[in-house]
C-alpha cells in the first residue's frame, strides 16, 4: 500500500527511539542492581517489578482484551502455591518460580474455554468465583496446613544477600521477559487483532479477526503473568498464607494501577505501577484509610478520568514513547490529531 | 438417611436467603445490563445500619429495617445518579471498575467504623433465632422458614409490580430498549433510578436476614456478592423466579457438600456453579436474552 507523498506512516518517532533506548539502558543498569543498591533497595525494587508485572498483565487483559476480571488473584495464588509444591518435590526453588508460572498458564488454557464465553460483568465475577474455588482447593493440600499456611523453607539454603540478589534478578528477568512478550505481541498481527477487538468486538469478528483465539492468547498470558508475580511474591515474602494470596485486594491493586496510570496503554500500566509503589511506600502504613483512598481514587478515575494519568498526558501532548502502534504524520500539519496504536 | 434429607431440607431453606440477596442483582442486570460489584458490600452496609439502630434504641431489627429502607432507597438514588449513570455512558466495563472501587471504599469504611469483630442480629430477635419445628428427626428453623417465605413474597410482589403497575411496565420497556422508550414518553433516566432504588430495598431486606441467620463483618460483602451471582447464573441467568431456583440449587449443593466433607460447603457450591456454567456454554440454550422473553410472559 502506497501512501500519498505528504502523509507518512510511522512507527518509530524520535521520541520513541529515545524512549526505547532509554528503557534498554535502564534495564542494563538495573541488571547491576545488587552491586549498586543495598538489600533494602533491591527488596523495594523487587516489589516494584512485581507491581509492574501485575499492572501490565491486568492491562493486557482489560485494556487490550476488554476483559475485566476481579479474579486474577486466582492465578497469583496458584503461582505461589505451584512454587511451594515444586520446591517441595525437590526442584531448584528459583527454577520452580518459572516452571510454576508456566504450569499455571497451561492450567488456564482449559479454564479459558468456558470463562471467555462470559460477557462483561459475568466474566468479572465468574473469575472471582474461580479464585475462591482455587483458594479452597489449595487449602486441601496438606503441605499448606490450611489457613495457617506454610513457608518457602527451601530458600533457607541460600545466604540472605545471595537470596535477595537471586530473587531480584528473577523478578527483573520475569518483568523484562513479560514486557517483551506484550511488546512483541502488540507489534505483531495479533496486536492489531487485539486492538480491533477492544474497539469493537462484533465489527472485528465481521472482518475476519479470530476473536476467541486472540482473547485466549491474552487470557493465558495474563494468567501466566499473574502466576509469575505470585511466585516472585512468595519468594520475597517467604511466608505463604492462602488467605492473603487469594485475596481480592490484589485485584484492587491491579485495577488501581491500571486505572490511575491509563488503561489500554503500555506506558500507562507502568506509570500506574510506579505511582502505586510510591503511594504504598508513603501511605501504606495508614492501613484502612490507605485502602479507602485506593478504592476512592479508583472510583474517581473511573468516573472522571477514565484514560488515566498517561492517557491524559498522551492526549494533550501527542507523545508516544514505545513504538507499539502506527501514527500518521501529515507534513504540513505536524500537530494534527493522530490516530494510532493501542490508545487510539 | 435422615442426615441427607436434613441436609437437603436445610439447603432448600438456605436457598431462600440466596434468592433474597440475588434478586436485586438480577433485577439491576435485567433493567440496565449492569452488574453492581458493590452489591454484597451494600447488603452488609444495610446489615450494620440495622444492627446499630436496633442496638442503640433497643428495638427489634424489623422496626430498624423500616428506618433503613428509605435510607437504602436514598443510597440507590445516589448510586444511580452519582456512579452508575455516569460510568455507563463510558461503556459496559467502566461501571464494573467504578462499583468495584465503591465496594473497596464501603468495606474499609465499615472496617474503620466497626472493626474486625463479627456481628449478628440474632441477640435482638429472642427465640426466633433458634426456635424450630421438629418433624421426626429433622428440625426446621422458624427463621429459615420466615426467610424463605419473605423471599417468595418478595419475588412474587416484584413480578406483580413489573406486570401490573405503570412504573413496572415502564421498567420492562426500558430494559427492552432504553432509546425507544423515550419516544413513548418514558424517561429512561428516571426509570433506571427507580429500578436501582427498588434493588436497594431488596438489598436492605437481604442485609437484615444475613445478620439474623449468621454473623457478618465489614469484609463479608464479597462472599455475598459471589453467592448472589452464583444463584443468578445457576437459576438460568437473571429471571426473578430463576434466582429462587438457583438459590435452592446452590443451598442444597452447599449443605450436601458439607455433609460429605466439613470443607465441602463452599467447594460444592462453587463446583455446581462451574458445572452449570460449562453446561451453559457447551449447550446452545439461550442465557440472558431468555429472561427478557420471560419478563414478557409474566402477566399470564
Amino acid at each position: 500500500m502506497k501512501a500519498p507523498s505528504i502523509i507518512h506512516v510511522e512507527r518509530w518517532t524520535p521520541a520513541s527511539v529515545a524512549a526505547t533506548t532509554g528503557a534498554l539502558a535502564l534495564i542494563v543498569i538495573l541488571a547491576f542492581g545488587p552491586m549498586l543498591f543495598g538489600i533494602n533497595g533491591i527488596e523495594k525494587l523487587t516489589t516494584l517489578f512485581i507491581y509492574v508485572i501485575l499492572a501490565v498483565m491486568w492491562n493486557a487483559l482489560a485494556g487490550y482484551g476488554g476483559l475485566i476480571s476481579v479474579g486474577q488473584q486466582a492465578f497469583f495464588g496458584l503461582g505461589a502455591y505451584a512454587v511451594l509444591r515444586l520446591a517441595n518435590f525437590g526442584i531448584n526453588p528459583f527454577l520452580s518460580l518459572f516452571i510454576g508460572a508456566i504450569l499455571v498458564a497451561i492450567v488456564s488454557l482449559p479454564i479459558s474455554s468456558f470463562m471467555l464465553r462470559l460477557k462483561a460483568g459475568e466474566f468479572a465475577i465468574g473469575m472471582w468465583v474461580l479464585a475462591e474455588l482455587a483458594h479452597l482447593l489449595v487449602n486441601l493440600d496438606g503441605l499448606i496446613n490450611g489457613e495457617t499456611g506454610t513457608s518457602f523453607i527451601e530458600l533457607n539454603r541460600y545466604a540472605a544477600p545471595i537470596r535477595h540478589a537471586l530473587i531480584y534478578w528473577s523478578a527483573l528477568a520475569a518483568m523484562v521477559g513479560l514486557l517483551g512478550i506484550v511488546f512483541m505481541l502488540l507489534r505483531s498481527r495479533i496486536g492489531v487483532s487485539i486492538q480491533a477487538i477492544r474497539d469493537n468486538e462484533d465489527a472485528a469478528e465481521s472482518i475476519g479477526v479470530k476473536v476467541f483465539a486472540t482473547k485466549r492468547i491474552i487470557f493465558i498470558l495474563a494468567a501466566g503473568g499473574a502466576a509469575m508475580a505470585g511466585a516472585l511474591w512468595v519468594a520475597s515474602a517467604i511466608t505463604f498464607q492462602p488467605k492473603t494470596y487469594f485475596s481480592v485486594e490484589w485485584t484492587a491493586y491491579m485495577i488501581f494501577m491500571v486505572l490511575v496510570g491509563g488503561i489500554g496503554t503500555f506506558e500507562g500500566a507502568i506509570t500506574g505501577a510506579v505511582i502505586f509503589f510510591l503511594i504504598e511506600m508513603w501511605f501504606g502504613a495508614a492501613g484502612v484509610w490507605y485502602l479507602i483512598g485506593l478504592g476512592g481514587t479508583a472510583l474517581i478515575f473511573a468516573l472522571f478520568l477514565p484514560r488515566g494519568v498517561w492517557g491524559t498526558v498522551e492526549d494533550r501532548l501527542h507523545v508516544r514513547l514505545l513504538p507499539v502502534g502506527y501514527r500518521l504524520r501529515l507534513d504540513h500539519e505536524t500537530d494534527a490529531p493522530q490516530r494510532d496504536g493501542p490508545a487510539a | 438417611m435422615t442426615d441427607w434429607i436434613n441436609s437437603i431440607v436445610q439447603g432448600v431453606l438456605l436457598g431462600g436467603y440466596y434468592a433474597l440477596i440475588a434478586c436485586g442483582l438480577a433485577f439491576m442486570f435485567q433493567v440496565m445490563r449492569i452488574i453492581n460489584l458493590a452489591h454484597g458490600s451494600l447488603a452488609v452496609l444495610a446489615g450494620f445500619a440495622i444492627w446499630s439502630i436496633a442496638g442503640h434504641f433497643g428495638i427489634s431489627p424489623f422496626l430498624a429495617l423500616l428506618v433503613v429502607l428509605p435510607g437504602m432507597a436514598a443510597v440507590g438514588w445516589l448510586l444511580q445518579r452519582g456512579v452508575l449513570e455516569r460510568s455507563a455512558r463510558a461503556g459496559l466495563l467502566v461501571p464494573l471498575l467504578a462499583t468495584f472501587g465503591l465496594a473497596i471504599v464501603i468495606d474499609n469504611v465499615l472496617f474503620e467504623g466497626y472493626g474486625a469483630d463479627t456481628r449478628s442480629l440474632a441477640p435482638f430477635i429472642d427465640t426466633l433465632a433458634y426456635d424450630s419445628w421438629a418433624i421426626g428427626n429433622i428440625y426446621i428453623g422458624q427463621l429459615s422458614v420466615l426467610i424463605f417465605a419473605v423471599a417468595v413474597a418478595m419475588l412474587g410482589s416484584l413480578s406483580l409490580f413489573l406486570s401490573k403497575t405503570h412504573l413496572g411496565r415502564a421498567i420492562r420497556a426500558t430494559a427492552e430498549d432504553p432509546d425507544t422508550v423515550g419516544l413513548i414518553g418514558i424517561n429512561a433516566r428516571k426509570v433506571n433510578v427507580f429500578a436501582t432504588m427498588i434493588a436497594m430495598l431488596t438489598v436492605a431486606i437481604a442485609g437484615m436476614f444475613l445478620g439474623m441467620r449468621a454473623t457478618f463483618m465489614p469484609y463479608s460483602g464479597g462472599a455475598q456478592l459471589v453467592f448472589a451471582f452464583e444463584a443468578t447464573v445457576i437459576g438460568g441467568s437473571g429471571s426473578l423466579w430463576g434466582t429462587l431456583i438457583g438459590g435452592i440449587i446452590l443451598g442444597v449443593a452447599q449443605t450436601v457438600g458439607a455433609q460429605i466433607n466439613p470443607q465441602g460447603f463452599l467447594i460444592a457450591g462453587h463446583l455446581v456453579f462451574l458445572i452449570v456454567l460449562v453446561a451453559r456454554v457447551s449447550m446452545p440454550f439461550p442465557s440472558w436474552p431468555m429472561l427478557f422473553s420471560w419478563l414478557r410472559r409474566q402477566p399470564s
